[in-house]
């Protein structure tokens, strides 16, 4: 059964000001995301990746087409749908536990029971020990496990990540990309998750979905059959080198419209 | 000196204390030397004995006590209206447009001019004194916090929806502790307002209170009352404005994190 179906889905931000012409952020697109895909959205800035994502979030209503989770239309945020901004958006005046605990503590679940959930996410993402801290006495890295905990705390059908390791330094990130992809391998969970690296594209997706720049659609989807569980090893591979390749030409070429 | 650096607490505190020491040996100065008359200035150690006095043998501790009611019953009045109809402004846009003209332009009349009509509508009592600071205290209280709520970090508002949290689940438990830490600072800076109100308040038609005292004083000349009734207006605010802190800093110590 298909989980996610975007199905001409456009979207058209009126101009700020009346004389300023509307903003095409998306053209019409369609797309399947199965049970346990791991989907990445590829493309150079500005191409409207983030907006997808808004919009499958239920942030932005769609100027055209639908969007349906397991065949339910989407209206509105919901706790059916985990999100892990660019920016960090852990809220400052909880601690981390309280962090994680927040979708938790919205649906009334009994403190005990929200106890156990949190300890499993926090030591999922390795903050044992951190449980106390406030947002700002973290690393950035840190930040964002916590709102990874956060999201799929929630249980949630779906996972969407904006870009979530894109301020991080490349050695944090890489590691970053592990624990993700670890999670994933051990929770089977659907998975869209947005970037503009090319190497985070193929090392964590079953399927990379390239954007044109804008306004966005979608260029080509590409499979990616390296088995699991995935090692950061294989990022030197053949295969993984011809795949690389392959998508930098895509994006180059992107990149340049973009440019322009 | 360098830019932005903070400076030890040990070089802070003498810094600050150093300014006082100048500040009264430029008064004793002025006073003692005669380069300023002593019915016009009275001398520092004059002061604190006529102090000394007014507590003493003057009964001024009423007049303390009724100036402090005043201002913290007024402004009290003003933060119970000001704060759920600034968060409200805040929040729903519609709301806001439709008291923000009116809050804005009441904003700058001045709370003093009010006293002459205050004093035909409800007369000299106790009503006249609290509607002042409640004028002087509310629509700038009012504004503030509708400016702070409007200032929420819209992404921390999306996160909490996509969390599972419906409007009134956002507010409760997104925008007001956001907001909480801006808000109490409004509270303070407010009350501070206050304090600057009451004592034009009591200088017409006032029977109590530290600026009823003052204007006594300003038929017998007695500068030295005068400017001990200032001193105290000063401490009392200087203090309710510490605690003020104090308590701020105790209940929202995670905005102080950098
Ligand atoms: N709220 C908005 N109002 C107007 N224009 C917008 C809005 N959000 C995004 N856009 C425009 O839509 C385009 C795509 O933006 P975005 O989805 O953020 O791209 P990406 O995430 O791929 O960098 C950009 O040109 C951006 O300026
Ligand atoms: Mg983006």
């Amino acid at each position: 059964m298909s989980r996610l179906s975007i199905r001409d889905v456009s979207k058209t931000f009126p101009g700020h000001k009346r004389s300023a012409p509307p903003t095409q952020a998306l053209l019409p697109i369609g797309l399947e995301v199965g049970d346990n895909d791991f989907i990445t959205v590829l493309g150079p800035s500005g191409c409207g990746k983030s907006t997808l994502l808004r919009l499958v979030a239920g942030l932005e209503t769609p100027t055209t087409g639908e969007i349906r989770l397991d065949g339910t239309k989407i209206v509105g945020a919901g706790a059916d749908r985990g999100v892990v901004f660019q920016s960090y958006t852990l809220f400052p005046w909880l601690n981390v536990r309280q962090n994680i605990c927040f979708g938790l503590r919205e649906k009334g679940m009994k403190l005990s029971e929200q106890k156990e959930i949190s300890d499993r996410f926090i030591a999922q993402v390795g903050l044992r020990g951190f449980e106390d801290h406030f947002p700002k006495q973290l690393s950035g890295g840190m930040q964002q496990r916590v709102a990874i905990a956060r999201a799929l705390a929630n249980d949630p059908k779906i996972l969407l990540l904006d870009e979530p390791f894109g301020a991080l330094d490349n050695q944090t990130r890489v590691l970053m990309q592990e624990l993700l992809l670890g999670i994933w391998e051990q929770a089977q969970k659907t998975v869209m998750f947005i970037t503009h690296d090319i190497d985070e594209a193929i090392f964590m997706a079953s399927r990379v979905v390239v954007f044109s720049a804008r306004p966005g659609r979608i260029k080509a989807e590409i499979e990616v059959g390296f088995p699991h569980p995935r090692h950061y090893t294989i990022k030197t591979s053949p295969e993984f080198m011809a795949l690389k390749a392959r998508l930098t030409e895509e994006i180059r070429v992107e990149a340049i419209a973009a440019a322009h | 000196m360098k830019l932005l650096v903070p400076v030890r607490r040990e070089s802070r505190i003498a810094l600050g204390v150093a300014f006082f020491i100048v500040f009264v040996a430029l008064w004793s100065f002025l006073s003692l030397s005669g380069a300023v008359p002593k019915h016009f200035l009275a001398t520092p150690w004059q002061t604190v004995v006529s102090a000394w006095n007014l507590f003493a043998t003057q009964g001024f501790t009423h007049d303390v006590g009724m100036t402090i009611w005043r201002v913290v019953g007024g402004f009290v009045l003003a933060a119970v209206i000001a704060v759920p109809l600034g968060i409200a402004m805040g929040v729903y846009k519609p709301i806001e447009a439709f008291f923000e003209p009116f809050v804005s332009f009441a904003r700058y009349l001045p709370a003093s001019a009010f006293i002459p009509l205050l004093i035909l509508w409800v007369g000299i009592g106790e009503a006249q004194k609290l509607t002042v600071i409640f004028i002087g205290c509310f629509f700038q209280l009012t504004l503030m916090i509708a400016m702070i709520v409007s200032g929420t970090r819209r992404d921390l508002v999306e996160a909490a929806y996509t969390l599972g949290c419906k409007d009134t689940g956002v507010i409760r438990r997104v925008v007001l502790p956001g907001a909480a830490p801006d808000i109490a600072e409004a509270l303070r800076q407010v009350l501070g307002l206050g304090w600057t109100y009451i004592i034009v308040a009591e200088l017409i038609g006032a029977s109590s209170g530290i600026g009823h005292m003052i204007t006594d004083s300003q038929a017998l000349m007695a500068t030295d009352h005068i400017i001990a009734g200032i001193v105290v207006i000063g401490l009392v605010g200087l203090l309710s404005d510490v605690l003020f802190k104090k308590v701020n800093q105790h209940l929202f110590s995670w905005s102080l994190l950098r």
